[in-house]
C-alpha cells in the first residue's frame, strides 16, 4: 500500500518543529497551521538551577500563591507562604453543609446543604482552552467533569417580553433567527441588497436563510414542522396510531424575540471564554485549590496578616500578625511573589516605587454575589426537562443555573439562585443574607413558579464585596488603567512580583491567576540568577 | 463605540429602570438586567453603597478596611467624597457611567446628613458633574 513519498503528517511535522525549534517555535507553527491559537500556555515553567540557599516569600496561598510555591521550590528556592485566611485556595472556594461563613459587617450563614452538595462561591467553570488550569488538575489528580454550559432547554425571562412570562431558549432563539432571517430575505427579494451584493451570492444567501432560518418556500417564518424542528412541537414525533408531529402554532413575533434578554442570552454562548465544552471538578471547586494546597504541604502558615513589605538591596521582610494569637512576626526572604489582591495590598505599607503604588490603587474590583439555594428535589429535571446549564432572567439574580453533576438522582440538590453583577450585586449584597434568600426565591418563582419556594429547604450567599480576604471578587481592568499602569503592575520591582488575576489579560479567571504567576516566576528566577 | 450607542439607546426606552448588559470580560451570568433605579439619597445608598460601607454605614475589617462613612471628618468638605464616588478609590469603582449625577449628588448628601455626620449643605448634580469624567471603555 505505501506509495513511497509521502507528505508528512500534521503530527509528524509538529514533532519535527518542536525537536528543532523547541516549545516556542511549535507554538508559533500551531498557531500559523489554524491550531492553538486560543492560549498562551507553552507547558509548565521548567525553572531550575536556583542558587543555593536562595529563598522565596509568597504572601497569598490562592492559586496563582501555590502555583509560585510548587514551581519555585522543584527549581530549588526554600519557599514559605503567608495566608490571611485558615483555608488554601483563595477564591477557589465551594462552601457545604457544615460550613461556616462570616461576611464582612459580621453576618455569619451556617450552610445547611445535605452531604456531598456544595455552591461555588468563586469560579465554578472551566472553559476547555484554560489548557494552564487543565494541565495542572491533570498532574495533580484533580478529577473533571463536563459542565452543561448550553442548554437549548432553559428559560428565557424578560419583564418586558412575552407577557413576562418565561419561554424556553430554543423556542426564543429559533424565531429570533427565523424573523431576522425572514426580514433579511423581504430586503433580497426587495433587490434591496443589489448594489451590495452579486447576484450569485444574492441567490446562495437566499438559500441559507431558508435553511437557517426554517423558511417556507415564499421565504416566510410560519408554523411548520421545519419551524418546530427547532424551536419545539405541540404534538412532538411519536409511535404508533398518533406518532405524526404537530407544529406548533404560536410563534414569538417579531417586537418579542428583538427584547435584548433574546439576543445577549443568545450571544452570551458565543463568547470565546463561554463556548463549549466547559469542566467542573468532581465534588466542588475547591478540590482544585485543595490539590495544589497538597503539593505545597508544609510550606504555609494560616492566619497570617500581612501588613507591611520591605525590601532592599539585600532582601525583602514581610511584618505580618498571627490572627489566632495576635503576635506580630516578621519573615525575610531574598525574593517576594506577592498575590494579594490590589484592593487589600493597596492599604498595606509597602516599599515599592510611586508608580507601582499608583497601579496598586488604580484597579477597582468587580462585587458579584451568588446564592445557593438547595432544593428538595430536582424539579427542573423531572418536571421541566433541564439537566444543568442555565436560565437568563432580567431580574437582579440574573440566571438560574441547574447542577450538572448526579443527573436523575433523588433527594435534594443544590442550584444557583443568583449569579448577580453591577447594580443587581450591589443591592443583594448590601441585604442581610436571610434578604438575599427571600429576593432569590421571589426571583427565582418568577421562572419556577410551582416548584420554587414549595421544594425549597436552605440557602446561603457569598456576596464578594464583602469578603474579608479580597474586598471584591475581581480586579476591573480599562482601557485606559491599562494603558497607565498595567506594565507598571507585572514588571518587577526590585525584590517583589506581583501575580494573580489582576496582573492578566484573563482577568476573573484561575487560568489567568496561573499564566500571570508562571510569567511572574520565570522573571523572578531569571533575575534572581543575574543578581 | 457601537457598544456604547446601544446601551444608550436601550436606557432611553426604559428609562426608570437602569440596563446592565453582561461586561466584556471575565466569567458573568449573561444576558441582561433591569435593576429598579434608585432615586432619593436613601434609595441610592440601600441599593448601592450599603454593599460595602454596611447598613450603619460602620465599614468593616478584614484582609483590608471599608472605610466608615458614620462620624467620618473626611466628609466634612464635599470635593473629597464626590471625587471618591465619582472616580474611585483603591477596590472601590468610580460610579460615573453607573449612577447618575443627580444619583450620586443624593447618596452624598444624604451620607453627609446622616450616620452621626451633620453637613446640612446640600451636593448638586453641578458639584459632581466638575469631577465626573466620562469612564474609558471596559474590557478585562
Amino acid at each position: 500500500m505505501d506509495s513511497g513519498v509521502r507528505a508528512p503528517t500534521r503530527r509528524q511535522l509538529l514533532s519535527a518543529i518542536a525537536k528543532v525549534g523547541g516549545t516556542a517555535a511549535l507554538y508559533q507553527a500551531m498557531t500559523t497551521l489554524g491550531h492553538a491559537a486560543e492560549t498562551q500556555f507553552h507547558g509548565p515553567p521548567n525553572l531550575q538551577g536556583a542558587r543555593p540557599g536562595a529563598s522565596v516569600i509568597v504572601l497569598g496561598a490562592g492559586l496563582a500563591g501555590l502555583l509560585a510555591a510548587f514551581e519555585l521550590r522543584k527549581a530549588g528556592y526554600k519557599v514559605q507562604i503567608l495566608e490571611f485566611q485558615n483555608r488554601a485556595g483563595g477564591r477557589n472556594w465551594s462552601l457545604r453543609g457544615g460550613d461556616t461563613y462570616t461576611e464582612l459587617g459580621g453576618a455569619t450563614q451556617k450552610v445547611g446543604f445535605s452531604p456531598g452538595n456544595y455552591l461555588n462561591p468563586g469560579p465554578w467553570r472551566i472553559p476547555h482552552h484554560h489548557r494552564t488550569l487543565l494541565h495542572y488538575c491533570k498532574s495533580f489528580g484533580v478529577a473533571l467533569e463536563p459542565f452543561i454550559q448550553f442548554n437549548h432547554s432553559g428559560w428565557i425571562h424578560s419583564s418586558q417580553a412575552f407577557g413576562g412570562k418565561p419561554v424556553r431558549f430554543n423556542a426564543a432563539a429559533a424565531d429570533f433567527e427565523g424573523n431576522i432571517a425572514e426580514l433579511l430575505a423581504k430586503s433580497v427579494n426587495a433587490k434591496a441588497l443589489d448594489d451590495t451584493v452579486t447576484q450569485e451570492d444574492r441567490d446562495k444567501l437566499l438559500e441559507a436563510l431558508k435553511g437557517w432560518g426554517m423558511l417556507d418556500k415564499d421565504y416566510k417564518y410560519v408554523s411548520s414542522l421545519r419551524a418546530s424542528s427547532h424551536r419545539g412541537y405541540e404534538r412532538p414525533p411519536g409511535g404508533g396510531v398518533d406518532g405524526a408531529p404537530i407544529a406548533s402554532k404560536d410563534l414569538y413575533g417579531l417586537h418579542d424575540v428583538l427584547d435584548p434578554q433574546v439576543w445577549t442570552s443568545m450571544g452570551f454562548f458565543m463568547n470565546h471564554e463561554m463556548q463549549t465544552t466547559m469542566f467542573q471538578p468532581v465534588g466542588g471547586m475547591d478540590m482544585i485549590g485543595k490539590a495544589f494546597a497538597r503539593q505545597v504541604d508544609g510550606l504555609i502558615t494560616y492566619n497570617a496578616k500581612v501588613s507591611k513589605i520591605s525590601q532592599d538591596d539585600k532582601g525583602v521582610a514581610v511584618s505580618w500578625t498571627d490572627t489566632a494569637t495576635g503576635k506580630a512576626n516578621e519573615t525575610k526572604a531574598d525574593w517576594c511573589v506577592c498575590t494579594i489582591p490590589l484592593g487589600v495590598l493597596g492599604q498595606m505599607d509597602l516599599a515599592v516605587t510611586d508608580e507601582m503604588m499608583a497601579a496598586i490603587k488604580a484597579v477597582p474590583y468587580s462585587g458579584q454575589v451568588k446564592i445557593g439555594l438547595e432544593m428538595k428535589r430536582r424539579f427542573w429535571e423531572e418536571d421541566d426537562d433541564i439537566y444543568g446549564g442555565h436560565s437568563f432572567t432580567d431580574q437582579e439574580i440574573a440566571l438560574i443555573s441547574y447542577p450538572n453533576h448526579n443527573l436523575f438522582k433523588d433527594g435534594p440538590a443544590v442550584l444557583l439562585g443568583a449569579f448577580a453583577r453591577e447594580m443587581g450585586a450591589y443591592r443583594l449584597a448590601g441585604m442581610t443574607p436571610e434578604q438575599r434568600i427571600e429576593v432569590a426565591l421571589a426571583q427565582g418563582s418568577v421562572i419556577h413558579p410551582a416548584s420554587y419556594r414549595k421544594e425549597f429547604a436552605s440557602g446561603a450567599s457569598v456576596a464578594w464585596s464583602r469578603v474579608p480576604w479580597t474586598l471584591g471578587c475581581c480586579a476591573r481592568w480599562n482601557e485606559d488603567t491599562r494603558k497607565q499602569h498595567y506594565q507598571t503592575l507585572v514588571g518587577m520591582d526590585r525584590r517583589i512580583v506581583l501575580a494573580g488575576e489582576h496582573a492578566s489579560y484573563v482577568g476573573c479567571w484561575m487560568e489567568g491567576a496561573l499564566l500571570s504567576s508562571i510569567d511572574a516566576i520565570t522573571r523572578l528566577h531569571k533575575r534572581a540568577l543575574e543578581a | 463605540m457601537r457598544k456604547i450607542f446601544l446601551t444608550a439607546a436601550l436606557l432611553a426606552a426604559f428609562p426608570a429602570m437602569a440596563q446592565t448588559p453582561a461586561p466584556g470580560g471575565g466569567d458573568t451570568g449573561g444576558g441582561i438586567v433591569r435593576a429598579a433605579k434608585p432615586v432619593t439619597g436613601e434609595q441610592v445608598y440601600g441599593a448601592v453603597c450599603q454593599a460595602c460601607h454596611m447598613a450603619d454605614a460602620k465599614g468593616g475589617v478584614g484582609a483590608g478596611t471599608i472605610p466608615a462613612l458614620a462620624s467620618n471628618p473626611k466628609l466634612a468638605g464635599a470635593a473629597y467624597p464626590i471625587m471618591v464616588v465619582a472616580q474611585g478609590q483603591g477596590a472601590m469603582p468610580g460610579f460615573v457611567g453607573t449612577l447618575s449625577n443627580a444619583q450620586m449628588a443624593e447618596a452624598i448628601t444624604y451620607v453627609r446628613t446622616h450616620f452621626g455626620n451633620a453637613y446640612a449643605k446640600p451636593v448638586t448634580e453641578a458639584d459632581v458633574a466638575k469631577f465626573a469624567k466620562p469612564p474609558s471603555a471596559g474590557g478585562h
